[in-house]
């Protein structure tokens, strides 16, 4: 039984799936409709975290390799330039790149006059570039063709279903879910062996209602939507991290991203004036036409990070992600939280997850999604 | 920038603004009869979309609205519905640019209803899988880039973003559900336009069918609400003129088709 119709909850559906479990998600509104659909579209190479995070910049190019051989056609694969502007960025150059070599990250040092003429957009006053695998992912499609594969192997996926409480026989045992069918407004129980939270930034709202916390801070960023593509490969500030650093082309848009606050209440997020002004100013640092581009769209993402409350911008909570096994942490049985992470390592969120629920099923079956080849995104509508 | 508390000056708010607008939503569940219109009153902001106001009116006073969304950027083609009866993706959709008095919302047409705003896309899907379009293109890249060692060369994803938006508009589609369809006849134009693997002249043939390319009545209307520039009724004409000049060349022997 799983809670929650995001990147996450489809992948999880999809490994358990493929390992022979019976598998239930409930979702409350549309698959997707949560964090997952709304992120600026980046499968990352993991050169972003390669300086302070090397956990997560390993993670994120192995996930990258991976995606690509299970999920072929699903992404734009025109690699990404990290684009110093600065001196300081400048110096700060050979670190990152260093960083990037020892996270096994394929990169390639690009001079400017190279960097201009890969990406004829770029501020000329550009000091130097590098090269690295980064992509441009649909939010949606990606996710989806892992919802579709899972279907189509025997997952029961609800989408319109809310959990509005959990069944317990006592305070120390889940045995399933309580649902809305917001489709005929039925109410009723979903009995489960395991009842696996991954609502995202909703997951401390479910935890709660099995009787446990869980140290999930929603972490709100803005992003805007320019029309025109304003490059061909994904455009990052080469420096530590901050807002508006980052530039992707999808389709016909450019998104810009992003900013970072934090929240409690994920179905609550602003789209703050000053952030969107930012994301032009910080963007056309980089690209310099931006600043006259047209907005097709302004929007917010919740990030599901894990941390500790009282952080205040969300940076400095971890992006990496955590399974909670709340019968070892808290007492109650029947019932595991999965937080934090990013679209990119979705499928090894899904495996660690798989993992810890095969371990408390007594299921002695391997995760064999690095190696199946996901149905295409439409096969889920079928 | 990154604010310790959540700001204020919220470009798509939905409360505290001191302007409110009533929307009037369709509303229906399973085992009812049809559908009916519920008025809910929603403050605006000047960025506020019609999508913030739904998921505003789901949030703070009725739980039991629902509706498709996901990407809130024009990109994912979830939110696809007919506002004041026009089709429209909510979330591009400002309030403010609105005219005027009550704002209607209703589903797409055409497609089977779920439940409220929620339509069962299958048939659309039916449809626009027809034809096995990539959802990656080759071409259209900046002209002047040069592209990056390792990188096969650049490519991008297509411009159809699958809303339905057009099946709902076509008043072809509203009268003869066999008719394929201004989606699934744009994508066999862009295959054709740019073959890669695919069959092309299975495309040719599936699209040279009086329930294909000969159906469209030129109404137009498809690509006056397409969100994603994909210009289905130019993409019609085009298959028209493929298949007319390959008959020519057909009945003169001048060529084999396609």
């Amino acid at each position: 039984m799983i809670v929650g119709g995001g990147g996450t909850g489809g992948a999880l559906a999809h490994d358990l799936a493929l390992r022979g479990l019976r598998i239930t998600l409930v979702e409350r509104g549309e698959i997707t409709s949560g964090t997952t659909g709304r992120h600026h579209g980046l499968l990352h190479s993991g050169a972003r975290y390669a300086v302070k995070d090397r956990e997560s910049a390993v993670e994120c190019i192995e996930e990258n390799r991976i995606l690509r051989t299970i999920a072929p056609g699903s992404f734009e694969l025109n690699d990404g330039l990290f684009v110093a502007l600065t001196d300081e960025e400048a110096d700060y150059e050979k670190l990152f790149f260093e960083s990037c070599e020892a996270s096994q990250i394929p990169a390639r040092r690009v001079s400017r006059a190279e960097a201009l003429r890969l990406e004829p957009n770029l501020n000329p006053d550009l000091r130097c570039a590098v090269q690295v695998p980064d992509g441009t992912m649909d939010a949606m499609r990606l996710p989806l063709r892992f919802f579709a594969t899972a279907r189509r192997n025997g997952a029961d996926i609800r989408p319109f279903t809310e959990v509005v409480g959990m069944s317990m026989t006592t305070p120390k045992r889940v045995d399933g879910v309580q649902v809305v069918d917001r489709a005929s407004g039925r109410r009723y129980d979903i009995g489960a062996d395991l009842v696996v939270n991954a609502a995202g930034p909703w997951g401390e709202k479910i935890a709660r209602m099995g009787g446990v916390d869980v140290p999930i801070q929603p972490s709100p960023g803005i992003l805007v939507a320019v029309r025109g593509r304003f490059a061909n490969m994904v455009i990052n500030r080469l420096h530590a991290s901050g807002d508006g650093d980052i530039v992707v082309p999808q389709r016909e848009l450019s998104v810009i991203g992003t900013s970072s606050w934090v929240t409690d209440d994920p179905d609550h997020l602003a789209v703050p004036a000053d952030h969107v002004e930012a994301m032009f100013r910080e963007g056309s640092a980089m690209i310099p036409s931006l600043r006259g581009a047209t907005m097709r769209a302004s929007w917010s993402a919740a990030r599901p990070l894990i941390g500790e409350r009282g952080a205040s911008t969300g940076r400095e909570l971890s992006r990496t992600f955590k399974c909670f096994d709340h019968e070892a942490e808290d007492g109650v049985s029947g019932f595991i939280t999965i937080a934090g992470g990013k679209a990119t390592t979705l499928r090894a969120m899904a495996e660690a997850t798989a993992d810890m629920v095969c371990r408390k099923l007594g299921v002695d079956r391997p995760c064999a999604t690095r190696n199946t080849e996901l149905l295409p995104h439409t096969a889920y509508y079928a | 920038m990154s604010s310790p508390v959540e700001p204020a000056n919220d470009t798509h708010a939905t409360s505290g603004t001191g302007r409110s607008v009533r929307f009037r939503v369709s509303r229906f569940k399973r085992g009812d009869r049809k559908p009916h219109y519920q008025d809910y009153a929603v403050e605006v902001a000047p960025g506020t979309t019609v999508l913030d106001a739904l998921t505003a009116i789901r949030r703070d006073q009725d739980p039991t609205l629902i509706l498709r969304h996901s990407c809130y950027h024009a990109s994912c083609g979830t939110c696809g519905m007919r506002v004041n009866d026009t089709e429209v993706l909510a979330c591009v959709t400002e309030v403010a640019g609105l005219d005027g008095g009550t704002v209607k919302v209703d589903p797409i047409a055409n497609q089977r209803l779920v439940a409220d705003l929620v339509t069962d896309m299958v048939d659309f899907y039916d449809k626009f899988t027809a034809v096995d379009q990539p959802l990656v293109r080759d071409s259209d890249a900046i002209p002047a880039a040069t592209v990056p060692p390792g990188v096969p060369g650049f490519t991008r994803f297509e411009n159809c973003i699958e809303c339905g938006l057009c099946l709902s508009a076509c008043p072809i589609v509203a009268t003869d559900p066999r008719y394929l369809g201004p989606a699934g006849l744009a994508a066999a134009q862009r295959v054709l336009e740019e073959p890669r693997e695919a069959d092309a002249f299975s495309v040719l043939r599936l699209t040279d069918d009086p329930q294909a390319a000969w159906r469209c009545h030129l109404a137009f209307e498809c690509t006056a609400v397409c969100p994603s520039n994909v210009d289905p009724a130019g993409a019609i004409m085009f298959l028209r003129r493929r298949l007319a000049s390959d008959r020519v060349k057909s009945i003169f022997g001048s060529g084999r088709r396609p």
